[in-house]
């Protein structure tokens, strides 16, 4: 027996360190949110390899992060609220620059828009950037309320008498308080990051007002299949999800046509950083990943594959021309100047609107 | 001294896998809600069980959870009695073939199934489609995100719990009782309430603790099929751990799901232990 095993034994033991020394860099990233052929360029070119493991909403991964070993060695938290909550629970590594030279490459104005919570910007680099706004189907919401309807703000879901009329071709809302209750609050006129009971209540009477015209209210990956196959003809979710629902609802040619809706009210404006988590079991790739990711030309066929704007001004002149110059991809200036960043509300005040949120979504 | 021997594992298995964690999940729930990682301090503080009896939220979300785990085991033995009638009745053969077909779609991960019927479900689903080319319908109707959708998940995932247990029952059950029953001039209806339901109800009993039970704490159907309003335990516990962060308040919630569920078992174990 033992000797039909001996040639086995000797060929594990042969190829344990070879195991021993492969170096793998375990990535947690929102899904769809790549470009696949940077991550196999990344393990060519550094020989080390990346297991990819994706979630779809932050609240999965700071329950992961929070629970602490979550064994990943960089994780893209939303600026606000989840990357300025883990950087005051001490879930976050500092970054060194020097080992990511290619730091520079780094817009300094967008930069500046994420100091407010990360003071000096030691601990995340964005990655990628956008705003919360109305994917459409053009055509059915014409039809629904008329051709002459402006499409440039939330009345068109926010408006119960709209609601109303859209119910049948199906009103779809992102299931996270945090990216929703800011534009509602903008709407109504009122600080998009105002959390008094006030505040909180007329943001509820609004979304009531249009509760029983709304399809669903589900997870944002949920609600970019649902707007690419023309099963949604409004919903309020992330721009580049809708963008992206837009693509493949060209190439499925079935006669759904996208279009995004950035609120002329004024936009919540978020970052997604990229960030190594304190207890990372390798930051030393986790660093050189950031570095491969901040040159002009990976992050260039990333914009390209998802339809988000990144913050390396460089790679903008290597963004497909059709992207370049969409504005819901890159807003313009004035539109810029409108929108807003969401804070990060205390905790009681969380309660409050985890509760608001579970009532607008029971409807009662 | 064997018989201790031999209970050694078992309680080993007990002591690690249930007795553990439950004294974890205690302590969580006494614990001081504290940014951080972990997000709590442990102490003996009674903020997640006083906010449990404060807001009436949670006691809704336990009950609504139960109801629809009621119902989900009902209508598992409403479906299950006759299968497990049939697949019993049949000839040794065909009765494995019958068991392969109902343990089949189980060797297909869970996620996948739930996929399943939201492809069949949504607007422009399978179903839809069909009643749209035949003419029945114009507009699609809205079968997914519905109380029918969820409960047609969930029956759907726990049936064979259901119908195993009656199964086995029925196997034992000595068919003459039925054909006597039948001679006397007992109608098929008749049979099942006066002999067969009586002589199978600990099983039945087994089947809808084994749907009831793991139905109560479900998550992911009513998430992904049902529809918003339907905030059962499960989601509410979620959305503490998740969105509120608050872990003592979703480990106490638990800790009350767990309670109010050992009560159903002990009801079962009379009717078990009934001569």
């Amino acid at each position: 027996m033992f000797r039909r095993l001996l040639p086995l034994l000797v060929l594990i033991a042969a190829t344990l360190p070879a195991a021993a020394q492969e170096r793998v860099l375990n990535v947690y990233n929102w899904s769809d949110y790549i470009d696949p052929y940077a991550v196999a360029r990344f393990t060519r070119e550094t020989g080390i390899r990346v297991r990819y493991d994706v979630y779809d909403s932050l609240e999965t991964l700071e329950g992961k992060l929070s629970a602490g070993r979550s064994g990943y060695d960089i994780v893209v938290p939303t600026s606000e609220p989840t990357f300025a909550r883990l950087l005051r629970a001490g879930a976050l590594r500092p970054i060194d620059r020097a080992a990511i030279p290619n730091w520079r490459n780094l817009d300094a104005t967008l930069m500046e828009r994420v100091a407010g919570i990360d003071p000096g910007n030691r601990h995340g680099a964005v990655y990628l950037w956008g705003t919360v706004g109305l994917g459409i189907r053009v055509d059915r919401v014409r039809a629904a309320l008329g051709p002459e309807v402006a499409l440039d703000s939330l009345d068109i879901l926010l408006r119960p008498e709209n609601a109303q009329r859209l119910a049948r071709c199906g009103i779809m809302v992102m299931d996270s308080p945090t990216d929703v209750l800011p534009s509602v609050l903008r709407w109504l006129g009122r600080d998009p990051n105002g959390h008094a009971a006030e505040d909180l209540r007329a943001a509820e009477q609004a979304l009531m007002g249009i509760r029983r015209h709304v399809r669903t209210i589900i997870a944002s990956s949920s609600i970019l299949d649902a707007l690419a196959t023309g099963e949604a003809c409004v919903a309020l979710t992330y721009s580049g999800d809708v963008i992206q629902a837009q693509a493949r609802a060209r190439e499925a040619n079935r006669g759904v046509e996208v279009g995004y809706v950035m609120p002329r009210e004024g936009a919540q404006l978020w970052f997604d950083m990229l960030a190594i988590p304190a207890d990372a079991p390798n930051p030393d790739a986790a660093h050189a990943f950031i570095n491969f990711l901040l040159q002009p030309d990976v992050m260039a066929g990333i914009t390209n594959h998802v339809r988000y704007p990144n913050a390396v001004p460089a790679s903008r002149p290597l963004v497909d021309e059709a992207v370049r110059n969409d504005p819901n991809v890159f807003p313009p200036p004035e539109a810029l100047a409108r929108s807003f960043v969401a804070g990060t509300p205390p905790r009681e005040a969380e309660r409050e609107r985890t509760r608001l949120w579970a009532r607008f979504k029971r409807g009662r | 001294m064997t018989r201790r021997l031999l209970l050694a594992p078992v309680a080993a298995w007990l002591l690690v896998f249930v007795a553990a964690p439950a004294a974890i999940l205690l302590a969580i729930a006494l614990a001081e809600a504290d940014p951080g990682v972990p997000p709590f301090r442990l102490a003996l503080a009674a903020a997640g069980f006083s906010m449990l009896v404060a807001d009436a939220y949670y006691l809704d979300a336990l009950l609504s959870a139960l109801g629809v785990a009621a119902m989900t085991a009902l209508l598992c033995l409403a479906l299950g009695y006759p299968m497990a009638i049939g697949i019993a009745r049949a000839a040794p053969r065909r009765r494995v073939l019958l068991l392969a077909a109902l343990m089949l779609p189980f060797w297909t991960g869970f996620l996948l199934r739930v996929g399943a019927w939201i492809g069949l479900l949504r607007d422009e689903g399978w179903i839809n489609g069909m009643l749209r080319a035949a003419g029945i319908i114009e507009a699609p109707l809205p079968l997914l995100y519905t109380d029918g959708a969820m409960l047609a998940g969930m029956v759907h995932a726990y049936l064979p719990f259901a119908v195993l247990p009656l199964f086995a029952a029925l196997l034992r059950l000595d068919p003459t009782l039925a054909e006597a029953a039948a001679d006397l001039g007992a109608r098929p209806p008749v049979v099942f309430l006066t002999v067969t339901l009586p002589a199978t109800l600990p099983a039945a009993t087994a089947g809808f603790l084994l749907v009831f039970i793991p139905a109560a704490g479900e998550f992911v159907i009513p998430e992904l099929m049902g529809p918003p309003e339907a905030q059962l335990v499960g989601r509410v516990l979620w959305q503490e751990f998740f969105q509120n962060r608050d872990w003592p308040v979703a480990a106490a919630l638990a800790v009350a799901l767990l309670a109010l569920l050992l009560v159903p078992i002990r009801l079962f174990q009379r009717i078990e232990a009934r001569p």
